[in-house]
């Protein structure tokens, strides 16, 4: 081993009293996923009772135990043990590809022109571009079931909205630099609208609560209108919509 | 075991007032999925409340945030109320807090405004039933999860609270809370903090201005949390790659200015933070009104999870 040992990584960084932050990454990397959910699945066999929440992310895992079952050292101990066998999983997160239907028009995607004027291409192209590429789930946060995905074609990288919509609707597909997403219930948003999407992504009576998990698989299909409502989705206009 | 339970309606609520919600201990194992933690932002009072009313830990209480609330009892309850001195009266007598008491079929429980805090816990003996949603009662109105209804909803004037039927044994254990943990929140609380991977990013004088400065707590303070106003810090990096922030974590946004993030926090964020509060700190910073002030003391693990250690062994099975 060459370099600064304090900051080799993997590493485990304080996170208050009841939480270690296991830092494996630096850069956000498609590859990071299932050396993350590997750590993950073999942290709550190694913790049982004494672990209280697990929260992945691009390049860290956050684990949170019980600091009455298991003292910060006796945490640390177990997740440094579980590093130095760690192998990666075979399939990350469900080892799922979600086809998410989606319809992309001006209607329900307000941005699509805005986004086209901005990378210089035509709408279709940008559907096209959006539509064609399978983007790995990096993280979920923000709201139940939100999840940031990625990455996008850079032809399509766009800014944020300088100011943030108060109210996103439902199934709202979108854009903002090199990551997508789709809004699983209606919450503000600042990200660049392109359509909606009928999958149902939250559903608190659903086995597991999210569809997607992070290391899924999601590609975006194209729908027309017709298909789109005929999977009940919502084609009520943005304006109408709020 | 809950299910098997008798459920009744118990109390009406006269006048819903600006801000109270069904907490349990919050939303666990699925923070993964984005779903916040959610529970008592003063996991103190709150704990304190439901051993005064007789209940097991992690029953729900009801959290009432500055006052205005007010319930009328259907039948005679054993109730206790612990946290804020909200000026709560019965029938217009002062309630006394911190004890269990008798609240009469018919007479009304009126919350006025903060004399000492932000958040008092009202925890009636069988505890405040509600469906779990996701493994819990707690009420989140931004993800549309638990209280009464299921569905995250504030309470409306009308509401009527079902609570489970206690089982007819008198209560055990203490009745009133001994005098020395009873809080006086008024006074200028100096706060614990775990430092964190990025303390070292701070300048020199930013870290002594966050260890020295008496900090004031801002009007942007609600149950995702709380922003303090003072000396601008300095981080030599402006963002992280977003990551999962634990209960009482700081962070600091470019502006400079803390913010100290409670149980309601999204479960991802990307600045850079100071550390996190002890979670017993987490819950005292909860009780302070905008304006008041608090210091931010760095220490280590060691004295701080024996003291958290002993607080929920008086508590928890």
């Amino acid at each position: 081993m060459t370099g600064n040992p304090a900051n080799a990584l993997p590493r485990l960084e304080s996170a208050g009293l009841d939480g270690w932050m296991v830092r494996l990454f630096e850069q956000i990397d498609e590859a990071n996923l299932p050396w993350i959910t590997a750590l993950a699945r073999q942290c709550e066999s190694a913790f049982g009772d004494a672990l209280v929440d697990l929260v992945p992310s691009y390049t860290t895992l956050l684990v949170v135990f019980d600091p009455v079952r298991l003292s910060p050292s006796d945490a640390r101990q177990k997740i440094t043990d579980l590093l130095v066998e760690l192998e990666p999983d075979e399939h990350m997160g469900t080892g799922q590809v979600h086809e998410l239907p989606t319809f992309y028009d001006p209607s329900v995607g307000p941005d699509l022109d805005r986004v086209a004027e901005h990378t210089g291409m035509t709408v279709a192209e940008v559907i096209d571009c959006h539509s064609s590429k399978t983007y790995r789930v990096f993280a979920l946060g923000f709201a139940p079931g939100f999840a940031f995905m990625g990455l996008i074609d850079p032809r399509l990288e766009c800014p944020r909205l300088d100011t943030p919509r108060k109210k996103v609707p439902v199934g709202s597909v979108a854009i903002a630099a090199r990551q997508t997403a789709a809004y699983p219930t209606a919450t503000p948003g600042g990200w660049n609208l392109l359509g909606r999407t009928s999958a149902r992504l939250f559903d608190r009576e659903r086995e597991g609560f999210s569809l997607l998990r992070v290391g899924d698989e999601v590609r975006f299909v194209s729908v027309s209108r017709e298909e789109f409502e005929r999977q009940g989705g919502d084609t009520t206009p943005m304006e109408a919509a709020g | 075991m809950t299910a098997q339970r008798k459920m009744e309606s118990a109390i009406r609520v006269h006048r819903s007032g600006p801000l109270a919600l069904l907490q349990d201990l919050g939303r666990f194992g699925v923070r993964h999925l984005g779903v916040t933690q959610g529970g008592p932002a003063d996991l103190y009072s709150w704990a304190w409340a439901n051993y005064l009313a007789g209940n097991p830990w992690g029953s729900a209480s009801l959290e009432i945030t500055f006052g205005g609330l007010q319930l009328v009892a259907e039948r005679d309850l054993d109730i206790a109320i612990a946290g804020a001195d909200l000026g709560a009266t019965l029938d217009g007598q002062p309630v006394p807090l911190w004890q269990r008491i008798t609240w009469k079929e018919g007479q009304k429980l009126a919350f006025a405004s903060p004399v000492s805090g932000l958040r008092a816990y009202l925890s009636v003996r069988g505890g405040f039933a509600a469906e779990p949603v996701m493994g819990s009662v707690a009420t989140v109105g931004r993800e549309q999860l638990g209280g009464f209804d299921g569905w995250g909803s504030k309470l409306a004037d009308g509401d009527r609270l079902a609570i489970y039927t206690p089982d007819g044994k008198p209560a055990e254990g203490m009745s009133e809370a001994p005098d020395d943990v009873r809080m006086d929140f008024r006074e200028s609380p100096v706060l614990e903090l775990l430092p964190g991977a990025q303390i070292g990013e701070f300048t020199g004088r930013s870290l002594y201005d966050a260890f020295n400065t008496w900090w004031r707590v801002d009007d942007r303070a609600d149950r995702m949390g709380v922003r303090l106003l003072g000396p601008k810090l300095q981080c030599r990096i402006g963002s992280l790659i977003s990551e999962g922030i634990n209960l009482g974590g700081v962070q600091v946004p470019p502006d400079g200015q803390p913010i100290a993030l409670l149980n309601d926090r999204q479960t991802i964020g990307g600045y850079p933070r100071l550390g996190a509060l002890s979670p017993l700190s987490a819950s005292r910073l909860a009780q302070c009104l905008p304006g008041q002030e608090v210091r931010l003391r760095a220490c280590g693990s060691g004295p701080v999870l024996e003291h958290y250690r002993c607080f929920l062994a008086g508590f928890r099975p």
